[in-house]
């Protein structure tokens, strides 16, 4: 199992690395290599050329800036993982993030190979859409903007265009005193999720529920914004009934059918598991740290 | 079923007063009746050499004979080796050169070797691989246990 | 036969050059060109952790690795894990004396991690040794005894009184984290 044959090229800035994706055909980034790689591997892609982002200066980063965290595309899972910064704005990342693969994995992956890999069961994914984060990328005509509801177009397939590369992705926090929980189903610790849900909650003054973000990941290609529930959660007091009752339209949700879980099964997932981060995620609100990461 | 006798084991020094089938096997007997499960069964037809027992001096393959052939015999199984917390030089040998993987087939070799290394301290190595031949490991390759064995037998020849 | 490039690598503390096709993985590289074949490959595809090594003193992958990305990077793989040719590592002593390994197969890529794992984490739970050792299959152990050598490992590592004898033998300084 070794990889085919293929030219490699190893820039040093953006500009090269962008230059090089305009000129070259049949061309693969490669981040974090933790998808690639075994891709290689197996042969199920036969690039040309591969593009190495390793050694591309400014891509790795995780700063603040108007109430969000810009994080570089090449930023490494490891750094996100025991990053202050993130555990204290984006608590909802830090506990996804422990349910990233293993510690090896996380040692080389980035969040930006992740998200333009776009697992449908990538646990990165799920938050991104979570948090309505913005991902920006870099062509030869410069670096746009996509809103992360915008970003899968299809099956792991962005809406990246065949010269442009992934470098940046901005994540708003939600303020102090909201309610996070991540919650995912899989077989085994480390594995992607069949099904995962994320939460997020404000509350006003009066402890209703002023803000709301339910996300479900590995339905389908795209996680799952549950929007009608965010809007019915709004002005609620927050209760597990109230929780039990808007979660059972998860039921109706399309869902993929395949060796893992039946549509069946990963509909009674979703609607188990949003519940449950909805009821953590209340818990949650004016408080509870996030758990420390055990390196 | 068949009617039942009245027996004793004596295993290790210790008798077990029991209550079998004639044709309940000596192994199965030692496992279920006395419970000393320490001897494995591997194959039940006599090739593989894990329920190896000592039985009045003789390495026999306990599969292949009847609980009650072995009444009023002296029974030695691998949990009588060491001595209370104290190792057998043949247990302290195998960990010492990794002649153990699984585990399975150990207590065969180990009870295998205890006997032919009591009854025969001067055998000569040929012969002494030739004995091993006859149990069956699918783990190690073997290499690792004649390692031990042979560094056992130097020890307990006083080297 | 594809594109070539010379890189630099060091290994266990020992300096490499070397002209290696760019395809070529880490993992084939210190096996194949350095001879070094403690490393070993279980899937070839990252599920498995047979191939893990300390890269700049962080574990990876190395079959998920080409060569060429190692190019200037520091590398320690289980050969360079024993302090001296007559002197196992604490951690390798623990494996020993608990049964840590049967085939022996999965053993170099628990080491590797688990060496990390206990230099950042020097008295962990059991719970946390098993999220440690999530990313590295073993097929004849079922684990237990590989929890119990680095649970032994972590207090055989607090109580011995050298500063850096925790460290593998080439390093003289920490291993950066």
């Amino acid at each position: 199992m070794k990889p085919p044959p293929f030219h490699y090229h190893d820039p040093r800035t953006l500009a090269d690395a962008v230059e090089l994706l305009s000129r070259l055909d049949n061309a693969k980034l490669l981040a974090g290599g933790q998808s690639l790689m075994p891709m290689l591997n197996m042969r199920f892609v036969l690039p040309d050329h591969v593009v190495d982002l390793n050694r591309v200066d400014g891509l790795s980063y995780i700063r603040e800036s108007d109430g969000a965290l810009a994080i570089g595309a090449m930023t490494r899972q490891r750094e996100l993982e025991f990053s202050d910064l993130v555990r204290a704005r984006l608590p909802l990342l830090h506990e996804a993030i422990l349910q990233v693969g293993h510690r090896q994995t996380r040692n080389r992956g980035t969040i930006g190979g992740s998200l333009a890999h776009l697992d449908p069961a990538a646990e990165l994914v799920s938050i991104a859409a979570a948090y309505d984060a913005v991902v920006t990328v870099t062509g030869p005509h410069g670096a746009r903007d996509i809103a992360f509801a915008e970003f899968p177009a299809a099956y792991m397939t962005p809406a990246i265009e065949p010269h442009e590369i992934l470098t940046a992705v901005r994540i708003p926090s939600w303020p102090q005193g909201h309610g996070h929980a991540f919650i995912e189903f899989s077989r085994r610790h480390g594995d992607f999720a069949i099904v995962s849900a994320a939460a997020l909650l404000q509350a006003d003054s009066a402890g209703r529920v002023a803000r709301a973000s339910l996300t479900l990941g590995g339905l389908g290609a795209a996680p799952v914004r549950m929007r009608e529930v965010e809007h019915a959660l709004i002005g609620e007091p927050p209760g597990d009934e109230l929780f039990r009752n808007l979660c059972e339209s998860c039921r109706s949700l399309e869902a993929v059918d395949d060796i893992h879980a039946s549509a069946g099964y990963r509909q009674h997932l979703a609607a188990v598991l949003a519940r449950r981060a909805l009821v953590k995620a209340a818990e949650r609100l004016a408080g509870g740290a996030a758990p420390r990461s055990v390196h | 079923m068949s009617k039942k006798v009245d027996i004793v084991l004596n295993i290790n020094g210790r008798d077990y007063a029991v209550r079998v089938e004639p044709r309940r096997t000596l192994v199965d007997a030692i496992r279920d009746e006395c419970g000393q499960t320490g001897t494995h069964i591997g194959c039940e037809h006599g090739v593989c050499g894990a329920c190896t027992v000592i039985l009045d001096d003789r390495a026999v393959r306990s599969c292949l004979m009847f609980a009650v052939q072995a009444a009023g015999k002296r029974i030695r199984t691998v949990e009588g080796l060491a001595d209370g917390e104290t190792l057998h030089p043949l247990q302290r040998a195998f960990i010492e050169h990794h002649g153990l993987q699984c585990g399975f087939c150990t207590p065969g070799f180990l009870m295998l070797a205890t006997n032919v290394l009591e009854q025969r301290p001067d055998i000569d190595d040929e012969e002494l691989l030739d004995v091993l031949a006859s149990n069956l490991c699918r783990c190690t390759g073997y290499q690792n246990i004649i390692k031990a064995v042979r560094a056992a037998a130097a020890e307990m020849r006083g080297k | 036969m594809g594109d070539k490039r010379t890189i630099s690598v060091t290994v266990n503390g020992a300096r490499y050059e070397r002209e290696v096709e760019v395809r070529l993985t880490l993992a084939d590289f210190i096996r194949h060109h350095l001879g070094l074949t403690g490393t070993h490959l279980g899937c070839e595809h990252g599920v498995c952790g047979a191939c893990t090594i300390l890269l700049d003193g962080r574990s990876a992958r190395s079959c998920l690795m080409l060569a060429v990305q190692a190019d200037g990077h520091e590398i320690l793989t289980v050969e360079g894990i024993a302090p001296s040719a007559d002197k196992l590592h604490p951690l390798q002593e623990a494996f020993r004396d608990n049964h840590g390994l049967q085939c022996g197969f999965c053993t170099p890529g628990m080491l590797t991690t688990l060496l990390e794992f206990l230099r950042d984490n020097p008295d962990p739970t059991e719970q946390e040794v098993r999220i440690a050792i999530s990313g590295n299959l073993c097929r004849c152990t079922g684990y237990q005894g590989i929890v119990d050598a680095a649970l032994d490992a972590a207090k055989r590592l607090a109580s011995s009184s050298s500063p850096g004898s925790g460290d593998p033998g080439w390093a003289d300084e920490a291993v950066p984290t």
